[in-house]
């Protein structure tokens, strides 16, 4: 098992005739069961054609019917990528995997909202996201493959390359994954730590995880406060930020302290309160993992 | 996006929020001029910069008479102003906005921002105008009111009158005050709006209300679709190595030590300033390349980070995924090349092509550190930067009393033992210097001309 995605899940790409649509399409594709698991591609005025021999459909809907995906990427560009998560929503797939940066607060604001309030089941995990992995399974998303190892450890995390560190510091101490989540750099997003680490503690493939996160916002101690409830599987985490300055957006559109609030000393503080194994150090996350291991 | 004041208030009275009348102005005369058109006897000068607290730094000031309007514009026009916001260089003040003086009953907050546990806007008012809000929400969090607002319907009747009412606004002024935050909201969601803030919005003796500040930033993802907003934009207010960076689409931010680095991806960024700062260096920079990042991408980021006078070494830290690390590396043999670097560069990249990229920088001769992991990385380039320091003459006494200083972190038994040995003196920073100086003197002599210390960092690249 693993959560989110696996061997048994269905992609359809939306955004599938677009240069990075394509690029990320082919090399998940290329990794573990890639090939059986990507059955489709959305674009409005292509269908019947296909790419590389993906299946093009007009329309989402179209495309989970035909093909049987349950699950959606989307590489669409921003002006364009909101409307394509709803369309993903209203057709009802299981999860929506939005790796689209920069897509404007409001238009998520307004996605969310809807999302809400029709009590609509589809997960959505992003935007501005690395993706989800199941190693040895299935890729969706541009995380590089190969430093992945299939194994026990849950990884769930707001940045990219954060993430890719942790993995692959892991992965040389011979951990595996049972599946990482990068849930977004963006303020308004889909999935939160929170949840993330729901499903990791339901999942029975799953000994321990990693949670990453960064300044801004409050995911991570919502998150720790559900740990200390209701986490059966230790946990080790991390704060990017310590060092960055209130008021200044660090990259990530979510990624800022202000008003005081959302400081990594802040974000620490309770995690440890909270019977998190924090590290500071950033290139020890994956040793500070297996000594909770033992 | 930030901008003015001015041009704030200016959105404002488009979507109907009432505000004072007032004209922006470039020079003194022009200042003088304004107040004459604006007639009464009594007006504001307003310093125009972008940071909040001009009040309390002394750009704002009142004016009873054109010769008293002359005196505080030409005292502002031009000043360095220092709020808590501009930091202790300060911004100069280039242009003023001159209006018409209030007549103010009393003062309340009203701002909007963007909630993101609620996922929704969060309009915040309180009785307590004219202060700093962080304040009141420290000190009187039950004086803060606060309502989301549901993006689909809109700030409702009942919703805006609520919230009029427990700020203090009498029943004869809440029909005003309701359109006042609907059409708040209306500017902030269509502007697309990331913060808006009245502080203070004032109730007149008249019974009217009145924003009589106007603060609003904008959601940078989605000025594509606003270029009126687009151009408000005034670069004079932002950090020329920013603006630089941004067109080059990299994502740079000033900070204030002395080790310049070169990251891909935010997140990892920080953590290599955070492992900078945990091993007793200070980062001068926060740069994110980005995914896509070319041998000219890498080269303008070295340009940016070498024009901070303040770098005195440099760390690339690359997570090589879908970009490959020899592309990486060939990028960074090309721009040091370019730039002439003279400042120690530290190098760790992993991933993709690791060795090859590993190879190429070794082979490029030039004098380039290199680091397996993070933790070693940060180490290298912070004893790089100590013994650059001591050989760089006058620089010398301040660099390294001001690296020394922030080594508290690195007192964990990972940091080199030179400085664990120099923090063992607990005086002032600016007076470890000489002390350590003498400390090690073999460095001090053999560093003294710089092509020998090259050789000596060459060397100590190929043992690695």
């Amino acid at each position: 098992m693993s959560i989110l995605i696996d061997r048994d899940s269905r992609v359809m790409t939306q955004g599938i005739t677009g240069k990075t649509g394509q690029f990320h399409t082919r090399t998940s594709r290329d990794y573990a069961k890639g090939r059986e698991c990507y059955v489709a591609g959305v674009h409005p005025g292509r269908a019947g054609e296909n790419f590389e021999g993906i299946p093009i459909y007009a329309s989402v809907r179209d495309a989970k019917a035909r093909s049987g995906a349950n699950v959606s990427v989307i590489y669409v560009p921003p002006a364009g990528a909101a409307a394509a998560i709803w369309e993903a929503v209203e057709a009802d797939l299981d999860l929506v995997i939005c790796i689209t940066e920069g897509i404007p607060v409001r238009d998520m604001i307004r996605v969310r909202e809807r999302m809400r309030q029709e009590h609509r089941r589809t997960r959505l995990v992003g935007p501005n996201c690395p993706g989800v992995i199941t190693p040895g399974e299935l890729k969706i998303g541009i995380m590089p493959g190969h430093i992945h190892r299939k194994g026990r450890v849950g990884v769930v995390s707001r940045s990219g390359t954060l993430t890719y560190e942790a993995v692959g510091q892991l992965s040389e101490l011979g951990i595996g994954q049972s599946s990482a989540v990068g849930i977004g750099g963006d303020p308004v997003n889909g999935m939160k730590h929170i949840d993330v680490m729901k499903l990791f503690n339901d999942d029975a493939q799953t000994d321990a995880v990693v949670m990453i996160g960064e300044i801004g916002g409050s995911d991570e101690e919502d998150a720790a406060r559900w740990v200390k409830a209701n986490m059966r599987k230790p946990v080790v985490g991390f704060i990017a930020g310590v060092t960055a300055p209130p008021g200044k957006r660090m990259g990530h559109a979510g990624a800022i302290i202000s008003g005081g609030k959302g400081t990594a000393q802040e974000k620490l503080a309770v995690m440890e309160d909270c019977g998190i194994t924090v590290t500071r150090n950033p290139a020890e996350m994956g040793k500070t993992l297996k000594r909770v291991l033992r | 996006m930030k901008i003015h004041e001015y041009q704030g208030k200016e959105l404002f009275r488009k979507y109907g929020v009432a505000t004072p009348r007032g004209i922006p102005c470039f020079s003194v005369d022009e200042a003088v001029g304004a107040a004459k058109k604006l007639g009464g006897s009594v007006w504001v000068v307003k310093a125009q910069i972008h940071a909040g607290g001009r009040g309390k730094g002394g750009g704002v000031k009142l004016a009873k008479s054109p010769a008293e309007l002359r005196k505080r514009a030409r005292e502002i026009l031009g000043m360095r102003l220092v709020t808590h916001q501009t930091g202790p260089a300060g911004q100069i003040v280039r242009r003023l906005l001159i209006e018409e003086g209030a007549d103010i009953a009393s003062e309340l907050y009203v701002g909007m921002v963007v909630d993101r546990a609620t996922q929704r806007v969060a309009l915040m008012a309180s009785s307590e105008g004219g202060m700093d809000i962080e304040e009141v929400a420290a000190s009187h969090p039950e004086k803060i009111h606060t309502v989301f607002i549901d993006p689909l319907q809109g700030l409702s009747d009942s919703e805006a009158d609520r919230v009029a009412h427990r700020i203090g606004i009498p029943d004869s002024a809440l029909p005003q005050a309701r359109m006042l935050l609907q059409a708040l909201y209306r500017c902030f969601d269509e502007t697309d709006a990331s913060l808006a803030e009245i502080n203070p919005l004032i109730l007149t003796r008249d019974g009217r209300v009145v924003a009589l500040d106007a603060k609003l930033n904008f959601d940078d993802n989605a000025l594509y679709r606003h270029p009126e907003i687009v151009a408000m934009r005034d670069l004079d207010e932002e950090d020329p190595l920013e603006i630089e960076a941004s067109k080059h689409d990299l994502s740079y931010i000033s900070l204030d030590g002395e080790i310049g680095c070169m990251v891909n991806g935010a997140g990892l960024a920080m953590a290599t300033m955070d492992t900078i700062k945990l091993f007793g260096g200070e980062p001068a920079n926060f740069l994110d390349v980005g995914g896509g990042a070319t041998t000219e991408k890498v080269t303008a980021a070295f340009k940016i980070m070498l024009s901070n006078p303040k770098v005195k070494a440099i760390l690339v830290n690359i997570f090589g995924g879908i970009m490959k690390c020899d592309t990486i590396a060939e990028g960074v043999v090309a721009a040091a090349r370019e730039t002439h670097l003279a400042v120690p560069l530290v190098v760790r990249m992993k991933g993709t092509n690791e060795d090859l990229g590993k190879k190429i920088l070794k082979d490029s001769g030039l004098p380039i550190i290199s680091a397996d992991d993070m933790a070693g990385a940060a180490r290298k380039v912070v004893a790089a930067l100590k013994e650059g320091a001591h050989g760089r003459g006058a620089a010398r006494g301040r660099a390294a009393g001001r690296t020394a200083a922030p080594g508290r972190a690195a007192g964990r038994g990972t940091a080199p033992k030179k400085k664990a040995a120099a923090k063992k003196k607990k005086a002032p920073a600016k007076r470890e210097a000489p002390v350590k100086k003498r400390a090690v003197p073999k460095q001090a002599t053999a560093a003294k001309n710089k092509p020998a210390a090259k050789k000596k960092r060459a060397k100590q690249a190929k043992k690695k």
